[in-house]
């Protein structure tokens, strides 16, 4: 049924497909993504096993996620950190801004955390506030423009180097340059002040470590080593469905991530937050805190049948192997993750009702599962999302009476010849009704012939 | 061997020359196929809008109508991925009906062994990916080997074959826009390749890129894989 959400969706949907700027430089910049995936590739001995074993570790630990958390949160305190199992957004955002006063902050410095965006934790340090300056640099672009991420990895693929360029020069005042080293000299000279001047770093956590009690983070800027190390306070925002078990499984996931996320072999630098600053060590910060996120992920553990899509590491590839987020843009989801999974996700985890309209934004085309590294069976959850909504009565009843009408002539194959001739009777004459009015405004539907193919065989084949 | 044809329910209304050309292909090579009319639709169109007790309905019955028969063909990819692979889901159980159902261009070559069915199309052709066909049946190279055996036939490869033409049933009515944006891309794509006719395993694929092509007056033309075999 229509909702606010869905008609925000159609507006921004219908506004960027028509936008063919904005299909030209997503199709160039996923196109380069490709290349470099594509590359990288190879240097899997086998992809489809190393798939096989991701999707088996992920499966072990979102099936026995109670005892992974349990005991990373056991090694976290052994390690000196503080674990917060916050069961909702405003759990994580009041407990953030709780340290936030206890340890008297006033600049906060992140790096790139879709949790959060997920809870936004921006807003909320404002509004008390605490400065909070994005470090990563495709964030602190979004961030100078006023806009939420357009792709969990890549935050400002919709942007090329002018337009940051130009963001550059009206919000910092610098020159305009086409050089994207110049670019991120000018990032760099602005934020290198910021870390050094900061009392808290907030970070995500691509991977926790259930057997060491450590977050691994992975990112090419160096942001993130400096968000986490300069700063007395250390917080990190994880969700609980990036439990690992083993360091060792980083073995496999580090490059997993780096391949399916930017076609790298490694991110640039991977670090190992293993705790607070130790007597003996030279930096780190004094305190360490782990937020554990559920904020909706439990009602996902507790569906059998789409508990898998828990496995996500945020890679991106689903998106950008998705037609419609390459014509749409990541904006117009309206959502934190975007594309095949956040549309597979988001009615779990926010309003069903209100998302209800996401899974069925989709062609089923299957080339999302295709990319995905973890084997999550993104197209068919898309399938199971929409089943739920009819079965929760989020359908049109409209839509629901004509299927059943349609059932019932399917039912018999007279009745389905007394429809289809009066539906070809309608088509000759250019009658499309409602129903097929939104694909013939663009396209011309074929004329039914004369004779179908039952007709055919009836007269022509049918033997005894 | 009892060879039963399915003729998805919009290939019999609007594209019936397509289920003719199987018949000729199948007849040529010798397979004796018979054609159960009790049947409508395979059910997808509920299935993907998320009616599944409808679908299911749908579902008993062609495991019914199709219970004699030793092996099911249809000129759908898309049908045929419905029946395999989505039907046990809803059954509850693969079924030798559902398990030997088979898209046309997989039952000549994964069944019979045949790629060479006799066909002359000196014509310029691309072939176009359907989804379900590529990731559902995982049928790639099948259609293509066919292709290549048919004399007088140049088959050119798009840029991205793989991508999807924007169709996917009601979605292309509930969100026309982003169908229609796909179709673009992939029409695109296909001019690229000077291509006369973009071939595919799937009619459907073929009415949305062909409804594009026509609105927009363009010189190419579809066909679908089973028309071009038949052709001689």
């Amino acid at each position: 049924m229509t909702t606010p959400t869905l008609q925000q969706f159609e507006r921004d949907a219908t506004a960027k497909t028509a936008d063919l700027r904005h299909r030209a430089v997503i199709q160039k910049n996923i196109a380069t993504y490709q290349a470099s995936v594509a590359r990288g590739r190879v240097r899997f001995a086998d992809w489809p096993n190393a798939r096989s074993r991701a999707a088996t570790i992920k499966w072990d630990t979102i099936n026995h996620l109670d005892r992974y958390l349990e005991q990373f949160e056991t090694n976290v305190l052994a390690n000196g950190g503080h674990v917060f199992w916050a069961e909702t957004a405003a759990d994580a955002r009041a407990h953030v801004l709780q340290l936030a006063r206890l340890h008297g902050v006033k600049k906060v410095v992140k790096s790139k955390s879709m949790t959060t965006e997920e809870i936004h934790l921006n807003d909320a340090l404002e509004a008390a506030g605490v400065r909070a300056v994005e470090t990563d640099l495709g964030e602190y672009i979004c961030q100078l423009r006023g806009e939420h991420p357009y792709h969990i990895i890549t935050p400002v693929m919709h942007l090329t180097k002018a337009d940051i360029a130009q963001t550059f020069q009206e919000k910092l005042g610098t020159p305009l340059t086409d050089n994207a080293e110049e670019l991120t000299m000018i990032a760099r000279a602005k934020l290198r002040h910021e870390f050094l001047t900061a009392d808290m770093g907030i970070t995500g956590g691509n991977f926790a470590i259930a057997d060491t009690g450590m977050i691994a983070l992975t990112e090419n800027e160096g942001n993130a080593r400096l968000t986490f190390s300069l700063p007395r306070v250390h917080v990190a925002i994880v969700g609980i469905e990036k439990l690992i078990p083993r360091l060792e499984d980083l073995a496999l996931f580090w490059p997993l991530l780096a391949d399916s996320g930017t076609g790298q072999l490694m991110t640039a630098y991977s670090s190992l937050i293993g705790g607070p600053r130790q007597e003996h060590e030279a930096d780190g910060p004094q305190e360490f805190h782990v937020i554990l996120l559920d904020n909706g992920r439990t009602r996902l553990l507790a569906d059998a049948e789409q508990r898998d899509a828990l496995h996500c590491i945020r890679c991106g590839a689903c998106l950008n192997a998705c037609p419609v987020y390459k014509n749409i843009g990541g904006h117009a989801y309206g959502t934190t993750y975007q594309g095949p999974i956040g549309s597979v996700i988001t009615p779990h985890l926010r309003d069903a009702h209100d998302w209800a309209h996401l899974p069925y934004a989709s062609s089923l085309c299957g080339a999302c599962t295709d990319a995905c590294p973890v084997r999550i069976d993104l197209h068919h959850h898309l399938l199971h999302n929409r089943r739920n909504a009819v079965r929760r009565g989020f359908d049109n009843p409209i839509q629901r009476f004509l299927f059943r009408a349609w059932l019932c002539a399917m039912l018999s194959p007279v009745r389905y010849a007394v429809a289809a001739t009066l539906g070809a009777f309608a088509l000759r004459r250019g009658w499309a009704g409602p129903l097929l009015k939104p694909w013939t405004a663009r396209r011309d539907f074929p004329t039914p012939p004369k004779q179908s193919f039952r007709d055919y065989w009836r007269k022509n084949e049918r033997r005894a | 061997m009892r060879v039963a044809l399915f003729i998805p329910c919009f290939i019999d209304q609007l594209y019936p020359n397509v289920g003719i050309a199987m018949v000729t292909v199948l007849r040529r090579l010798k397979v004796d196929v018979y054609y159960p009319p009790e049947q409508t639709c395979c059910g997808q169109p509920a299935f993907n809008t998320g009616y599944w007790d409808e679908a299911c309905t749908l579902a008993k019955r062609y495991v019914d109508i199709f219970a004699e028969a030793d092996a099911i063909v249809s000129p759908s990819g898309s049908c045929t991925a419905m029946v395999r692979n989505f039907y046990p889901e809803l059954l509850g159980k693969a079924t030798k009906t559902t398990a030997h159902t088979y898209e046309f261009a997989e039952f000549l070559v994964k069944h019979l062994g045949v790629t060479d069915v006799g066909a002359r199309f000196p014509q310029r052709v691309t072939y176009h990916d359907s989804c379900h066909a590529l990731r559902e049946l995982r049928l790639k190279d099948e259609p293509r080997q066919l292709l290549r055996k048919v004399q007088g036939l140049e088959l050119v490869e798009m840029d991205q074959p793989e991508t999807c033409c924007g169709f996917g049933g009601t979605f292309s009515v509930k969100f026309p826009m982003i169908s229609y944006a796909m179709d673009e891309v992939k029409v695109t794509s296909i001019q690229s390749t000077g291509a006369q006719y973009v071939v595919s395993t799937d009619s459907s694929c073929l009415m949305q890129i062909d409804g594009y092509l026509r609105r927009q007056n363009l010189p190419i033309k579809t066909i679908s894989l089973a028309e071009v075999l038949a052709s001689t």
